[in-house]
């Protein structure tokens, strides 16, 4: 495959078929953990480890997987890749697990991974799977943080609090106080706030796309 | 990648560059022209994966569940020592604790600080009822039944309302320290709103209400099983 190829892939992950802002997958996660910009990059970063180990195993196996047992041996791989992930973070990473701990099973149940097993590394070898888990998981990193920022600036007036408990200490210099304790709106980090600022912010992404000339139109990606 | 020969088969399957998600017709009807495989195959490759992915998570586990403990003793200690000051004891507060029953029955762990053998606090886990679910608290007292501190443990209060009862949210928690049975008098044992002496939060009022009363009921366990708890006898 040509550079090009993976250029292409790691495109349509990271924005023109982004997992949360095109296809609108995986948005009960989305709801859950985008009450602060450390929290998203934190399930951002897990889903996308999980997604990239499913994807390459399921491309280095796809010979092997019978069509019809399919769908239950790419959620026995989601599965089993979610509690590693669950452990070794609960060993190793315990400031983070107690945070996020409660939301990490929650990744086999988002169908961001398994539909990108199913429509790709079920068919691909294993270099473009890794590529194509990679980048869809920093997508969905992306646009979870980017949700978590927006409803953490405006629900609690600060921005990657705790930041240094996710990426340590070095990084304490980007958590930030923006607004004054009395000019928080407290509706923004609590779950009607994430329909909202979700919404929003898929009309943002939709008019930079317009803004750039593509043509919007509601095509089977859109409908997976 | 050194793979040539998926590369060639790539090509083969001859999927589009804008194929992403394309519905896979293509593939199942190409699987239908291919001979039929024997059912058992099916699941026979089903229990190889599960074999396979069993195995790799028994080894993570095996290889992470000291830690994960160890991570457990942790957080354990980092509470007690939140709510039993340093200066009160010397030896090792989280080892050889007490199972008590509290008033309805169920089992209390005390933990116990004791200095010169002399027990000099005890420290246990109590649980109050808050606006959407149980709150756990972890709670210190001395000796003479003053409280030496009370730190939420878990609870699933709303953000911005009810979780000020976490001390780095609020100071409110630290309200209680060197209050005892006595002090406040029984009927101010309550949050302002219902006639006592504590502030409710703005907003929020059955947060602070299933406190007040988890510490009020922690304060009448320390009363009941005083002579238990504070024999020396029975620490090492």
């Amino acid at each position: 495959m040509s550079n090009n190829e993976y250029f292409r892939i790691a495109k349509d992950g990271l924005w023109d078929n982004n997992g949360i802002l095109s296809m609108l997958l995986g948005l009960c996660p989305t709801m859950a953990v985008t009450t602060s910009a450390t929290n998203a990059l934190g399930m951002g970063l897990a889903t996308a480890a999980v997604m990239a180990a499913s994807n390459l195993l399921v491309s280095v196996f796809r010979h092997h997987i019978t069509y019809e047992v399919r769908v239950p041996v790419y959620i026995l791989i989601v599965a089993a890749m979610v509690t590693l992930v669950d452990l070794v973070m609960n060993a190793y990473m315990h400031p983070l697990y107690k945070v996020l701990g409660l939301f990490i099973p929650l990744i086999v149940s988002n169908c961001l991974p398994l539909a990108h097993l199913e429509a790709f590394a079920g068919k691909r070898p294993p270099a473009a799977s890794l590529v194509d888990g990679v980048f869809a998981g920093l997508g969905f990193t992306f646009a979870l943080t980017v949700i978590g920022g927006v409803r953490e600036i405006i629900g609690s007036g600060t921005l990657f609090s705790n930041a240094a408990l996710l990426l340590g200490s070095s990084f304490k210099f980007l958590e930030c106080h923006l607004l004054p304790a009395d000019c928080h709106i407290l509706m923004m980090v609590l779950p009607p706030g994430g329909f909202l600022v979700t919404g929003f912010v898929l009309v943002g992404k939709r008019m930079i796309d317009v803004a750039q000339g593509k043509e919007i139109s509601m095509s089977g990606a859109h409908g997976a | 990648m050194t793979d040539h020969k998926d590369e060639a088969e790539d090509r083969k399957e001859a999927v589009e560059e804008d194929a992403l998600f394309r519905a896979d017709e293509a593939m199942h009807e190409d699987d239908k022209t291919e001979k039929e495989k024997p059912f058992f195959i099916h699941g026979l490759v089903l229990a190889v994966f599960c074999l396979g992915f069993g195995a790799l998570l028994a080894l993570t586990y095996h290889l992470t569940a000291q830690t994960i403990v160890a991570r457990g003793v942790e957080d354990q200690q980092a509470s007690l020592e939140q709510v039993i000051p340093a200066s009160i004891h010397d030896n090792d507060i989280s080892a050889n604790p007490l199972h008590l029953k509290d008033a309805e029955g169920h089992d209390v762990t005390v933990f116990r600080a004791t200095k010169a053998g002399h027990v000099t606090g005890v420290a246990y886990e109590i649980s109050g009822s808050g606006y959407s679910g149980e709150i756990r608290l972890m709670m210190g007292v001395d000796d003479q039944g003053h409280i030496l501190g009370v730190r939420a443990l878990a609870h699933k209060e709303t953000p911005g309302l009810g979780d000020k009862i976490e001390a780095n949210k609020s100071n409110w928690i630290l309200r209680f320290t060197g209050l005892s049975l006595t002090n406040p008098s029984e009927n101010k044992w309550k949050v302002k709103k219902d006639g006592g002496q504590f502030d409710q939060f703005s907003g929020a009022t059955i947060t602070p209400r299933g406190v007040v009363a988890a510490i009020h009921r922690g304060l009448e366990f320390f009363e009941t099983h005083k002579s238990t708890l504070l024999e020396s006898s029975n620490v090492q």
